[in-house]
Protein backbone atom coordinates (compact mmCIF):
# COMPACT_ATOMS: atom_id res chain seq x y z
CA UNK A 1 0.00 0.00 0.00
CA UNK A 2 2.81 2.88 -1.22
CA UNK A 3 -0.01 5.49 -1.00
CA UNK A 4 -0.94 5.12 2.36
CA UNK A 5 2.47 4.36 3.83
CA UNK A 6 3.81 7.61 2.09
CA UNK A 7 1.25 9.67 3.25
CA UNK A 8 2.15 8.63 7.03
CA UNK A 9 5.72 9.56 6.20
CA UNK A 10 4.72 13.01 5.56
CA UNK A 11 2.48 13.09 8.55
CA UNK A 12 -0.77 12.38 6.66
CA UNK A 13 -3.68 9.98 7.86
CA UNK A 14 -5.34 9.12 4.47
CA UNK A 15 -8.24 6.72 3.69
CA UNK A 16 -9.24 5.26 0.48
CA UNK A 17 -12.90 6.08 -0.61
CA UNK A 18 -15.30 4.57 -3.08
CA UNK A 19 -16.41 7.58 -5.33
CA UNK A 20 -19.25 5.38 -6.21
CA UNK A 21 -20.85 4.39 -3.08
CA UNK A 22 -19.56 7.86 -1.37
CA UNK A 23 -18.03 4.92 1.55
CA UNK A 24 -14.55 4.87 2.98
CA UNK A 25 -12.69 1.64 2.54
CA UNK A 26 -10.72 0.29 5.13
CA UNK A 27 -8.42 -1.22 5.63
CA UNK A 28 -6.71 1.27 2.58
CA UNK A 29 -6.93 -0.72 -0.73
CA UNK A 30 -7.39 0.38 -4.22
CA UNK A 31 -10.29 -1.19 -4.74
CA UNK A 32 -13.77 -0.78 -3.40
CA UNK A 33 -14.46 -3.58 -1.03
CA UNK A 34 -18.16 -3.12 -2.12
CA UNK A 35 -18.36 -2.64 -5.60
CA UNK A 36 -14.82 -2.50 -6.34
CA UNK A 37 -14.44 0.99 -7.79
CA UNK A 38 -11.12 2.39 -8.11
CA UNK A 39 -10.66 4.16 -5.11
CA UNK A 40 -9.66 8.08 -4.51
CA UNK A 41 -7.97 8.79 -1.79
CA UNK A 42 -8.53 11.87 1.14
CA UNK A 43 -7.56 13.15 4.32
CA UNK A 44 -9.22 11.52 7.51
CA UNK A 45 -10.17 13.35 10.31
CA UNK A 46 -7.83 13.86 12.83
CA UNK A 47 -9.91 14.20 15.75
CA UNK A 48 -11.09 10.33 17.31
CA UNK A 49 -12.43 9.03 20.38
CA UNK A 50 -10.66 6.33 22.97
CA UNK A 51 -12.28 2.58 22.26
CA UNK A 52 -10.15 0.36 24.50
CA UNK A 53 -6.31 0.91 26.32
CA UNK A 54 -4.10 -1.13 28.38
CA UNK A 55 -0.17 -0.12 29.33
CA UNK A 56 2.99 -1.09 28.71
CA UNK A 57 5.89 -0.11 31.07
CA UNK A 58 5.31 3.43 30.83
CA UNK A 59 3.41 3.87 27.46
CA UNK A 60 -0.43 3.63 26.72
CA UNK A 61 -0.88 2.05 23.72
CA UNK A 62 -5.38 2.58 22.76
CA UNK A 63 -7.02 1.65 20.26
CA UNK A 64 -8.86 4.74 18.81
CA UNK A 65 -11.73 5.06 16.21
CA UNK A 66 -11.86 7.55 13.46
CA UNK A 67 -15.03 9.01 11.98
CA UNK A 68 -17.27 6.78 13.41
CA UNK A 69 -15.53 3.68 10.97
CA UNK A 70 -11.50 3.65 11.10
CA UNK A 71 -9.88 1.97 14.06
CA UNK A 72 -6.23 1.97 14.72
CA UNK A 73 -3.56 1.35 17.44
CA UNK A 74 -1.35 3.59 18.60
CA UNK A 75 0.34 5.27 21.60
CA UNK A 76 -1.71 7.48 23.81
CA UNK A 77 -0.53 11.24 25.73
CA UNK A 78 -2.71 11.49 28.42
CA UNK A 79 -0.71 14.17 30.29
CA UNK A 80 -2.06 14.58 33.87
CA UNK A 81 -5.65 13.23 32.60
CA UNK A 82 -6.88 9.85 33.19
CA UNK A 83 -8.27 8.39 30.07
CA UNK A 84 -11.88 7.09 29.68
CA UNK A 85 -13.58 5.15 27.20
CA UNK A 86 -15.46 7.27 24.79
CA UNK A 87 -13.13 10.10 25.73
CA UNK A 88 -12.08 12.26 22.53
CA UNK A 89 -8.47 12.31 21.54
CA UNK A 90 -6.12 13.54 18.79
CA UNK A 91 -4.33 12.09 16.24
CA UNK A 92 -1.01 14.15 17.02
CA UNK A 93 1.49 12.39 14.31
CA UNK A 94 1.34 9.59 12.02
CA UNK A 95 4.71 7.88 10.35
CA UNK A 96 6.01 4.88 8.41
CA UNK A 97 9.20 3.61 9.11
CA UNK A 98 9.04 -0.35 8.18
CA UNK A 99 5.58 0.09 10.37
CA UNK A 100 2.90 2.39 10.67
CA UNK A 101 2.80 4.27 13.72
CA UNK A 102 0.05 6.42 15.08
CA UNK A 103 0.26 8.82 18.38
CA UNK A 104 -2.49 10.14 19.78
CA UNK A 105 -3.04 12.99 22.71
CA UNK A 106 -6.06 12.76 24.95
CA UNK A 107 -8.16 16.13 24.45
CA UNK B 1 -21.91 -36.45 0.93
CA UNK B 2 -19.64 -39.37 2.34
CA UNK B 3 -19.01 -39.76 6.52
CA UNK B 4 -15.49 -39.03 7.45
CA UNK B 5 -13.58 -40.23 10.31
CA UNK B 6 -10.20 -39.70 11.90
CA UNK B 7 -8.52 -43.22 11.50
CA UNK B 8 -4.98 -42.47 13.09
CA UNK B 9 -3.07 -39.77 14.36
CA UNK B 10 0.92 -38.98 15.20
CA UNK B 11 2.22 -36.75 16.98
CA UNK B 12 6.04 -35.52 18.00
CA UNK B 13 7.33 -33.98 21.97
CA UNK B 14 7.23 -29.64 21.51
CA UNK B 15 10.57 -28.56 21.89
CA UNK B 16 13.19 -26.00 20.74
CA UNK B 17 15.49 -28.65 18.57
CA UNK B 18 16.69 -26.86 15.72
CA UNK B 19 15.47 -29.57 12.64
CA UNK B 20 14.22 -28.67 9.32
CA UNK B 21 10.31 -27.86 8.64
CA UNK B 22 10.78 -31.34 6.33
CA UNK B 23 12.55 -33.25 9.49
CA UNK B 24 9.51 -32.39 11.79
CA UNK B 25 6.56 -33.05 9.02
CA UNK B 26 8.08 -36.13 9.06
CA UNK B 27 8.78 -37.27 12.19
CA UNK B 28 4.74 -36.88 13.06
CA UNK B 29 4.33 -38.89 9.86
CA UNK B 30 6.35 -41.99 11.10
CA UNK B 31 4.18 -41.98 14.52
CA UNK B 32 1.10 -42.33 12.24
CA UNK B 33 2.39 -45.14 10.44
CA UNK B 34 3.89 -46.51 13.40
CA UNK B 35 0.81 -46.18 15.20
CA UNK B 36 -1.10 -48.09 12.09
CA UNK B 37 0.24 -51.43 11.27
CA UNK B 38 -2.76 -51.73 8.23
CA UNK B 39 -1.76 -48.18 6.84
CA UNK B 40 0.27 -48.57 3.90
CA UNK B 41 1.84 -45.82 1.60
CA UNK B 42 -0.27 -46.63 -1.10
CA UNK B 43 -3.83 -46.26 0.45
CA UNK B 44 -2.73 -42.25 0.40
CA UNK B 45 -4.88 -39.89 -1.84
CA UNK B 46 -4.27 -36.57 -0.32
CA UNK B 47 -1.35 -34.98 1.63
CA UNK B 48 -2.15 -31.78 3.13
CA UNK B 49 0.36 -29.69 5.26
CA UNK B 50 -0.43 -26.79 7.68
CA UNK B 51 2.14 -24.29 8.27
CA UNK B 52 3.19 -20.53 8.10
CA UNK B 53 6.80 -21.59 6.94
CA UNK B 54 8.21 -19.83 4.17
CA UNK B 55 8.66 -23.03 2.60
CA UNK B 56 7.72 -24.13 -0.52
CA UNK B 57 5.86 -27.13 -2.38
CA UNK B 58 5.83 -28.51 1.40
CA UNK B 59 3.19 -31.49 0.63
CA UNK B 60 4.64 -32.74 -2.22
CA UNK B 61 8.18 -32.98 -0.87
CA UNK B 62 6.79 -34.03 2.21
CA UNK B 63 4.96 -36.80 0.24
CA UNK B 64 7.88 -37.98 -1.58
CA UNK B 65 9.88 -38.33 1.73
CA UNK B 66 7.26 -40.47 2.71
CA UNK B 67 6.96 -42.85 -0.38
CA UNK B 68 3.43 -41.32 -1.46
CA UNK B 69 2.40 -40.45 -4.43
CA UNK B 70 -0.70 -38.57 -3.91
CA UNK B 71 -3.65 -37.53 -6.24
CA UNK B 72 -4.13 -34.40 -4.46
CA UNK B 73 -1.38 -32.69 -2.53
CA UNK B 74 -0.66 -28.89 -1.28
CA UNK B 75 -0.62 -26.60 2.04
CA UNK B 76 -2.87 -24.78 3.93
CA UNK B 77 -2.13 -21.17 5.58
CA UNK B 78 -4.43 -19.21 8.08
CA UNK B 79 -2.04 -18.06 11.07
CA UNK B 80 -2.94 -20.31 13.67
CA UNK B 81 -5.91 -21.95 12.46
CA UNK B 82 -4.37 -23.67 9.54
CA UNK B 83 -4.50 -26.92 11.04
CA UNK B 84 -7.96 -27.24 11.67
CA UNK B 85 -8.84 -25.18 7.98
CA UNK B 86 -6.44 -28.17 6.75
CA UNK B 87 -8.75 -31.06 8.24
CA UNK B 88 -11.79 -28.98 6.40
CA UNK B 89 -10.46 -29.21 3.27
CA UNK B 90 -9.30 -33.26 3.36
CA UNK B 91 -13.05 -33.65 4.66
CA UNK B 92 -14.12 -31.78 2.10
CA UNK B 93 -12.01 -33.98 -0.79
CA UNK B 94 -13.32 -37.03 0.86
CA UNK B 95 -16.90 -36.21 1.50
CA UNK B 96 -17.40 -35.18 -2.45
CA UNK B 97 -15.87 -38.34 -2.82
CA UNK B 98 -12.92 -37.08 -4.89
CA UNK B 99 -10.47 -39.16 -2.33
CA UNK B 100 -10.91 -41.65 0.33
CA UNK B 101 -7.97 -41.43 2.22
CA UNK B 102 -6.01 -38.41 3.69
CA UNK B 103 -3.10 -37.48 5.57
CA UNK B 104 -3.00 -34.37 7.18
CA UNK B 105 0.29 -32.94 8.68
CA UNK B 106 0.97 -29.66 9.98
CA UNK B 107 4.21 -28.46 11.58
CA UNK B 108 6.22 -25.34 13.06
CA UNK B 109 9.24 -24.03 14.18
CA UNK B 110 9.64 -22.34 16.92
CA UNK B 111 10.88 -19.31 15.04
CA UNK B 112 8.16 -19.35 12.47
CA UNK B 113 7.21 -16.03 10.62
CA UNK B 114 3.69 -16.70 11.03
CA UNK B 115 2.93 -14.88 15.08
CA UNK B 116 2.68 -11.33 13.28
CA UNK B 117 0.78 -9.86 10.95
CA UNK B 118 2.41 -7.23 9.36
CA UNK B 119 -0.53 -6.28 6.81
CA UNK B 120 -2.50 -5.41 9.44
CA UNK B 121 -2.31 -1.66 8.98
CA UNK B 122 -4.86 -0.54 11.95
CA UNK B 123 -2.53 -2.49 14.76
CA UNK B 124 -0.18 0.40 14.07
CA UNK B 125 2.96 0.31 15.80
CA UNK B 126 1.53 -2.39 18.22
CA UNK B 127 1.57 -5.61 15.76
CA UNK B 128 2.39 -7.96 18.00
CA UNK B 129 -0.13 -10.65 19.61
CA UNK B 130 0.36 -9.89 23.00
CA UNK B 131 -1.68 -5.74 22.07
CA UNK B 132 -4.52 -7.51 20.95
CA UNK B 133 -5.06 -9.99 23.85
CA UNK B 134 -4.56 -6.37 26.56
CA UNK B 135 -7.58 -5.16 24.26
CA UNK B 136 -9.83 -8.33 24.90
CA UNK B 137 -8.56 -8.20 28.51
CA UNK B 138 -9.11 -4.88 29.57
CA UNK B 139 -12.67 -4.70 27.88
CA UNK B 140 -13.50 -7.99 29.62
CA UNK B 141 -12.25 -6.91 32.80
CA UNK B 142 -14.12 -3.55 32.76
CA UNK B 143 -17.75 -5.09 30.79
CA UNK B 144 -17.57 -8.47 33.12
CA UNK B 145 -15.37 -7.85 36.12
CA UNK B 146 -12.66 -10.50 35.35
CA UNK B 147 -9.60 -10.31 37.36
CA UNK B 148 -6.08 -10.97 36.86
CA UNK B 149 -6.60 -13.89 39.41
CA UNK B 150 -9.21 -15.29 36.92
CA UNK B 151 -6.34 -14.95 34.81
CA UNK B 152 -4.06 -16.75 35.99
CA UNK B 153 -5.94 -19.35 37.32
CA UNK B 154 -6.60 -20.40 33.76
CA UNK B 155 -3.01 -20.68 33.57
CA UNK B 156 -2.83 -22.48 36.66
CA UNK B 157 -5.36 -24.95 34.50
CA UNK B 158 -3.83 -25.39 31.65
CA UNK B 159 0.44 -25.98 33.20
CA UNK B 160 -1.43 -28.42 35.57
CA UNK B 161 -2.89 -30.60 32.54
CA UNK B 162 -0.52 -30.37 30.33
CA UNK B 163 1.76 -32.11 33.22
CA UNK B 164 -0.42 -35.54 32.36
CA UNK B 165 0.69 -34.53 28.47
CA UNK B 166 4.26 -36.48 27.12
CA UNK B 167 4.08 -34.30 23.81
CA UNK B 168 3.91 -30.90 26.00
CA UNK B 169 6.31 -28.10 26.15
CA UNK B 170 5.70 -27.28 29.64
CA UNK B 171 6.28 -29.62 32.04
CA UNK B 172 6.21 -27.79 35.54
CA UNK B 173 3.38 -26.98 37.55
CA UNK B 174 2.29 -23.46 38.23
CA UNK B 175 0.55 -21.86 41.18
CA UNK B 176 -1.96 -19.03 40.90
CA UNK B 177 0.35 -16.63 42.55
CA UNK B 178 3.28 -17.97 40.77
CA UNK B 179 1.35 -16.68 37.64
CA UNK B 180 0.38 -13.88 39.55
CA UNK B 181 4.37 -12.60 39.97
CA UNK B 182 5.16 -13.37 36.83
CA UNK B 183 6.37 -10.90 34.34
CA UNK B 184 3.68 -8.18 33.08
CA UNK B 185 4.40 -8.17 29.52
CA UNK B 186 1.74 -5.44 29.45
CA UNK B 187 -0.18 -4.10 32.31
CA UNK B 188 -3.29 -6.76 31.36
CA UNK B 189 -1.10 -9.52 30.49
CA UNK B 190 1.95 -11.51 32.34
CA UNK B 191 4.39 -13.65 30.61
CA UNK B 192 2.83 -17.15 31.96
CA UNK B 193 -0.75 -15.73 30.54
CA UNK B 194 0.82 -16.42 27.07
CA UNK B 195 1.30 -19.22 24.68
CA UNK B 196 4.64 -19.75 23.74
CA UNK B 197 5.69 -20.50 19.93
CA UNK B 198 7.88 -23.67 19.35
CA UNK B 199 8.61 -26.54 17.11
CA UNK B 200 6.10 -29.05 17.21
CA UNK B 201 4.35 -31.49 14.66
CA UNK B 202 1.10 -33.41 14.51
CA UNK B 203 -1.13 -35.75 11.68
CA UNK B 204 -3.99 -37.47 11.55
CA UNK B 205 -5.54 -39.61 8.86
CA UNK B 206 -8.86 -39.01 7.67
CA UNK B 207 -11.02 -41.64 5.75
CA UNK B 208 -14.41 -42.50 4.21
CA UNK B 209 -17.24 -44.43 6.02
CA UNK B 210 -16.04 -47.39 3.33
CA UNK B 211 -12.49 -47.36 4.68
CA UNK B 212 -12.00 -46.29 7.99
CA UNK B 213 -12.05 -49.98 9.44
CA UNK B 214 -9.13 -50.90 7.81
CA UNK B 215 -7.24 -48.63 10.26
CA UNK B 216 -9.18 -48.49 13.05
CA UNK B 217 -11.99 -50.27 15.16
CA UNK B 218 -12.63 -47.09 16.88
CA UNK B 219 -13.14 -44.60 13.95
CA UNK B 220 -14.15 -40.42 15.42
CA UNK B 221 -16.32 -38.97 12.77
CA UNK B 222 -16.45 -35.58 11.79
CA UNK B 223 -19.80 -34.61 12.31
CA UNK B 224 -20.01 -31.02 12.44
CA UNK B 225 -18.14 -28.03 10.53
CA UNK B 226 -17.84 -24.24 10.87
CA UNK B 227 -15.62 -21.85 9.57
CA UNK B 228 -16.00 -18.55 9.50
CA UNK B 229 -13.53 -15.01 8.87
CA UNK B 230 -14.89 -11.89 9.89
CA UNK B 231 -12.21 -9.65 8.44
CA UNK B 232 -7.87 -10.20 8.75
CA UNK B 233 -7.27 -6.89 10.18
CA UNK B 234 -8.05 -6.90 13.94
CA UNK B 235 -9.66 -3.60 14.64
CA UNK B 236 -13.28 -4.98 12.86
CA UNK B 237 -14.17 -6.77 16.18
CA UNK B 238 -16.47 -4.67 17.22
CA UNK B 239 -17.05 -6.44 20.53
CA UNK B 240 -13.80 -7.10 22.41
CA UNK B 241 -15.65 -9.15 24.98
CA UNK B 242 -16.32 -11.92 22.20
CA UNK B 243 -14.96 -13.29 19.16
CA UNK B 244 -17.49 -13.17 16.39
CA UNK B 245 -15.84 -15.92 14.41
CA UNK B 246 -16.07 -18.71 17.10
CA UNK B 247 -19.71 -17.70 17.40
CA UNK B 248 -20.97 -18.01 13.71
CA UNK B 249 -18.88 -20.97 13.58
CA UNK B 250 -19.84 -22.71 16.00
CA UNK B 251 -23.45 -22.40 15.70
CA UNK B 252 -22.50 -23.79 11.82
CA UNK B 253 -20.44 -26.84 13.39
CA UNK B 254 -23.78 -27.18 16.70
CA UNK B 255 -26.29 -27.11 13.51
CA UNK B 256 -24.44 -29.15 10.70
CA UNK B 257 -23.79 -32.04 14.00
CA UNK B 258 -27.26 -31.02 15.76
CA UNK B 259 -25.64 -31.01 18.72
CA UNK B 260 -25.45 -28.41 21.78
CA UNK B 261 -23.04 -26.93 24.09
CA UNK B 262 -24.50 -29.12 26.83
CA UNK B 263 -23.63 -32.19 24.85
CA UNK B 264 -20.35 -31.77 24.66
CA UNK B 265 -18.20 -33.71 26.69
CA UNK B 266 -14.84 -32.66 26.05
CA UNK B 267 -13.07 -29.63 24.42
CA UNK B 268 -10.07 -27.91 23.11
CA UNK B 269 -10.35 -25.11 22.74
CA UNK B 270 -7.34 -21.80 21.54
CA UNK B 271 -6.24 -20.51 24.63
CA UNK B 272 -3.66 -18.07 22.72
CA UNK B 273 -3.43 -16.08 25.83
CA UNK B 274 -5.55 -16.83 29.09
CA UNK B 275 -8.44 -14.77 28.37
CA UNK B 276 -8.79 -16.19 24.89
CA UNK B 277 -9.94 -19.12 27.10
CA UNK B 278 -12.31 -17.16 28.89
CA UNK B 279 -14.20 -15.79 26.14
CA UNK B 280 -14.60 -18.82 23.75
CA UNK B 281 -15.68 -21.13 26.56
CA UNK B 282 -18.66 -18.36 27.04
CA UNK B 283 -18.80 -18.03 23.04
CA UNK B 284 -19.20 -22.18 22.82
CA UNK B 285 -21.71 -21.92 25.00
CA UNK B 286 -20.55 -24.16 27.82
CA UNK B 287 -21.30 -20.71 29.94
CA UNK B 288 -23.03 -17.63 30.42
CA UNK B 289 -21.44 -14.72 29.01
CA UNK B 290 -19.61 -13.25 32.09
CA UNK B 291 -19.34 -16.53 33.87
CA UNK B 292 -16.87 -18.19 31.87
CA UNK B 293 -14.33 -17.37 34.77
CA UNK B 294 -16.30 -19.40 37.50
CA UNK B 295 -16.69 -21.75 34.57
CA UNK B 296 -12.93 -22.41 34.44
CA UNK B 297 -12.22 -21.77 37.95
CA UNK B 298 -14.72 -24.75 39.03
CA UNK B 299 -12.64 -26.91 36.88
CA UNK B 300 -9.78 -26.28 37.95
CA UNK B 301 -10.82 -26.41 41.73
CA UNK B 302 -12.12 -29.92 40.67
CA UNK B 303 -9.78 -31.41 38.76
CA UNK B 304 -12.29 -31.56 35.99
CA UNK B 305 -10.34 -31.38 32.67
CA UNK B 306 -13.46 -31.14 30.44
CA UNK B 307 -11.27 -28.33 28.55
CA UNK B 308 -7.70 -28.35 27.13
CA UNK B 309 -7.06 -31.57 28.60
CA UNK B 310 -3.72 -31.59 26.82
CA UNK B 311 -2.72 -28.55 28.13
CA UNK B 312 -4.00 -25.93 25.72
CA UNK B 313 -2.05 -24.13 23.64
CA UNK B 314 -0.99 -22.35 26.94
CA UNK B 315 0.58 -25.89 28.45
CA UNK B 316 1.43 -27.66 25.44
CA UNK B 317 3.18 -24.26 23.26
CA UNK B 318 1.37 -23.33 20.23
CA UNK B 319 3.21 -24.39 17.28
CA UNK B 320 1.49 -22.47 14.66
CA UNK B 321 0.54 -24.72 11.66
CA UNK B 322 0.24 -28.09 13.97
CA UNK B 323 -2.24 -26.87 17.08
CA UNK B 324 -5.25 -27.09 15.40
CA UNK B 325 -4.08 -30.28 14.39
CA UNK B 326 -2.54 -31.38 17.88
CA UNK B 327 -5.54 -30.57 19.40
CA UNK B 328 -8.00 -32.78 16.78
CA UNK B 329 -5.46 -35.42 17.86
CA UNK B 330 -6.33 -34.91 21.49
CA UNK B 331 -10.01 -35.23 20.95
CA UNK B 332 -9.55 -38.45 18.80
CA UNK B 333 -7.69 -39.79 21.92
CA UNK B 334 -10.50 -38.78 24.44
CA UNK B 335 -13.27 -40.25 22.03
CA UNK B 336 -11.21 -43.70 21.87
CA UNK B 337 -10.55 -43.86 25.18
CA UNK B 338 -7.18 -43.51 24.66
CA UNK B 339 -5.74 -40.08 26.44
CA UNK B 340 -4.65 -42.12 29.71
CA UNK B 341 -4.49 -39.63 32.48
CA UNK B 342 -6.04 -36.84 30.53
CA UNK B 343 -9.00 -38.92 29.97
CA UNK B 344 -12.34 -37.87 30.60
CA UNK B 345 -14.51 -40.33 31.62
CA UNK B 346 -17.00 -41.43 29.27
CA UNK B 347 -16.77 -38.86 26.53
CA UNK B 348 -18.28 -39.29 23.62
CA UNK B 349 -19.11 -36.45 21.98
CA UNK B 350 -15.64 -33.60 21.38
CA UNK B 351 -15.42 -29.91 19.88
CA UNK B 352 -12.44 -28.37 18.94
CA UNK B 353 -12.36 -24.68 18.52
CA UNK B 354 -8.92 -23.12 16.79
CA UNK B 355 -8.69 -19.31 15.78
CA UNK B 356 -6.62 -16.82 13.87
CA UNK B 357 -5.23 -13.51 14.58
CA UNK B 358 -7.29 -12.36 16.84
CA UNK B 359 -10.40 -14.38 16.41
CA UNK B 360 -10.88 -12.74 13.13
CA UNK B 361 -11.15 -16.26 11.31
CA UNK B 362 -12.13 -19.95 13.67
CA UNK B 363 -12.48 -23.14 12.95
CA UNK B 364 -15.11 -25.67 14.71
CA UNK B 365 -15.28 -29.07 14.45
CA UNK B 366 -17.18 -31.54 16.78
CA UNK B 367 -16.47 -35.25 16.90
CA UNK B 368 -18.03 -38.25 17.86
CA UNK B 369 -17.14 -41.52 18.52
Amino acid sequence: MIRFENELKNDKFVCSECPKCNKLVWPPSDFCSGCFSKVIWRQVSRKGKVIEFSKKDNTIFCLAEFESMIRIMGELEIGTNTPGIGQDLELIKCDYDSKEKFFFQLK
Amino acid sequence: MKRVAIGGFGLTKFNKEDVTIESLMLSSVKSLFDNNSNLIQKDVDVVLTSTNDNSKYLANIVSELAGISPKISHTVESLCNSGANSVVSAFSYISSGLADVALVVGAEKFDNPGLVLEWDTSRGQYKHPVYWSSMFTRSHMRKYGTTMEDLAIVSAKNHKNALANPYAYFDKEYSVDEIMQSKNITEDIRVLDCSFPCNGSAAVLLASEEIIKKFTDCPVWITGIGQKTISAGFTKNDDLTSMKSTKHAAYDAYTMSKKEPKDIDVAEVHDAFSICEVIEVEDLGFAQKGNGNQFIKNMYDTGDKKVNPRGGLIGSGHPLGATGIAQIVEISQQLQNKAQKRQVEGAKVGIVQNMSAAATSSTVLIFES
